[in-house]
């Protein structure tokens, strides 16, 4: 049972957010038509896809949808062309070359799925998606399975490609950096129901104290040194090392969830320079 | 010493191709509706699907004979209507190779649609194809090897099939005298060296089609 509203325009990105099992994919399933609702409505620019009440029912097949799966879903036993050929029939070769140079697969694409690097594969399925020109793109969490590295980097290429080819987007994540960067309207879903709606910023800028850090981490070490202890904890996908007394850390083990925060303070802001083309992030000076 | 007739060699092989022919037209269907469908009592199909596999033979073969016999209901019917009597014929060694190499088709075709992701089949309906146009060009190219394993078990077996022939085929020569009955004949007849002929031959043959099939297997699966 789902209960939520979405509005989802041409010139930005819809973002279903929330916790494991709060039915994110399942929504985005309803709306392509690979899961029946029990009840309710999906209606797509004035066109109804479904309808309990009148007992409408579009197969997918009948909806102008482009699905990108989160493992890619990619045919294996056609080369890159041949799967965009499949899913553009009809359309002329003028289109799949535009479609492979914006997502800059020309040079691979008398390759097969399987010779490809994971980013490589999201960028088929996405140009797969986009052949038949949908009028809703649907992306189930599209990014889960790449690193960090190759994250950032096609979440700016995801966007260029939307700026190039505007369509209406619904995308599930439960990165919420993904979720900032990409989006323009954030749905936040808890337990099947939408709980909460609005801009990134509206949806998680409100905190109930504000004007301090608080993260939640996994303790990784804990030394001491002279009289106080450093405590190494691993919050997302950084090491924080803090200071801690005697006191604080004699309940304290290496793999006990912490949350670290800090009242007013004031940190130093350092611009980072943009990622060089090769390394990785991690060794930026 | 009476020349050796190789009509039974012959007729194994027509049998053994003509049942795996029907075998795969209807095996295709019924693989992809257990591979897909959720249907409650679908364990009673499978559970039917997989009776050959360990049903003794001759039983099979013994509710063939009843079957087909014009005494009862099925061959009465088809001996009033159609003039024809299955038992002790080619065409009833069909029927009852067709039902007992059912499993060997099914089995490796279900087993290998079962073992495609399900987004496959997703990707292509949002794509805008219809189950046939999907199932054809996405699913069956991508089962490949299932389906060679199917096809050779499926013949194999039949050509090894031995109890439900003799049951209702009556080793009538050039009709339904296959060769694994021939063998049985001629050993029951002494003729040792005919049974030694027929069965060499036999070897010879299926070795060369396994080792056909695997060769073939092995360039499919380095090409995908």
């Amino acid at each position: 049972m789902i209960d939520a509203r979405l509005e989802a325009e041409q010139n930005g990105i819809a973002t279903l957010f929330g916790n494991s099992g709060a039915g994110k994919t399942t929504l985005l399933r309803m709306i392509a038509g690979l899961i029946i609702p029990d009840g309710g409505s999906i209606t797509v620019e004035g066109e109804t896809w479904f309808d309990s009440s009148r007992n409408i029912f579009l197969p997918p097949q009948a909806r102008s949808v482009g699905f990108v799966f989160q493992d890619y879903a990619l045919f294996p036993n056609m080369t890159i062309r041949e799967n965009l050929e499949y899913a553009a029939d009809g359309s002329g070769a003028a289109w799949l070359n535009r479609l492979l140079e914006l997502t800059g697969l020309g040079p691979m694409q008398t390759r097969r799925p399987s010779e490809l690097s994971g980013g490589q594969k999201q960028r088929v399925a996405l140009a797969r998606a986009l052949a038949r020109r949908p009028k809703v793109l649907l992306l189930d969490e599209p990014l889960a399975a790449l690193d960090v590295e190759m994250r950032l980097k096609l979440q700016d290429e995801i966007m260029a490609i939307m700026r190039e080819l505007p369509v209406a987007t619904v995308m599930v994540s439960h990165d919420l950096s993904e979720v900032f960067k990409m989006s323009r309207r954030v749905y936040i879903l808890e337990n099947g129901a939408s709980v909460r709606h609005g801009t990134p910023m509206e949806v998680f800028g409100q905190q109930k104290l504000s004007g301090q850090f608080r993260f939640t981490g996994v303790v990784a070490a804990i030394e001491p040194q002279d009289i106080v202890f450093i405590v190494s904890v691993i919050v997302g996908n950084n090491i924080v090392k803090v200071m801690a007394t005697a006191d604080e850390v004699k309940d304290l083990r290496v793999g006990n969830w912490l949350v670290l925060i800090s009242k007013a303070f004031n940190p130093l802001l350092m611009k980072v320079r943009p990622p060089i083309e090769g390394t990785p992030f991690w060794r930026n000076p | 010493m009476e020349p050796i007739s190789l009509e039974p060699l012959w007729l194994t092989t027509k049998l053994a191709f003509i049942t795996t022919v029907i075998l795969f037209i209807i095996g295709m269907p019924l693989a992809w509706w257990l591979a897909c469908a959720r249907f409650k009592y679908k364990f009673i199909v499978e559970a039917a699907v997989a009776m050959p596999l360990v049903l003794p033979p001759s039983v099979l073969g013994f509710y063939l004979l009843l079957a087909f016999s014009p005494q009862f209901f099925l061959g009465g019917f088809l001996d009033r209507h159609f003039d024809l009597r299955l038992v002790f014929s080619f065409p009833g060694l069909v029927i009852g190779s067709v039902i007992f190499s059912l499993p060997f088709m099914v089995h490796p075709l279900q087993a290998g649609l079962a073992s495609l992701p399900p987004s496959l089949a997703e990707a292509s309906y949002t794509l805008g194809k219809s189950r046939m146009q999907t199932f054809s060009r996405v699913l069956l190219p991508n089962i490949k090897p299932s389906i060679i394993s199917a096809i050779v078990l499926t013949f194999a077996h039949t050509v090894g099939e031995f109890g439900v022939v003799l049951m209702i085929g009556g080793n009538i020569p050039g009709e339904t005298r296959v060769a694994s009955i021939a063998i049985y004949d001629e050993v029951e007849a002494l003729r040792y060296g005919n049974a030694n002929t027929y069965a060499m031959i036999l070897f010879a043959i299926t070795f060369a089609v396994l080792l056909a099939v695997y060769w073939l297997n092995r360039r499919l699966v380095k090409v995908s």
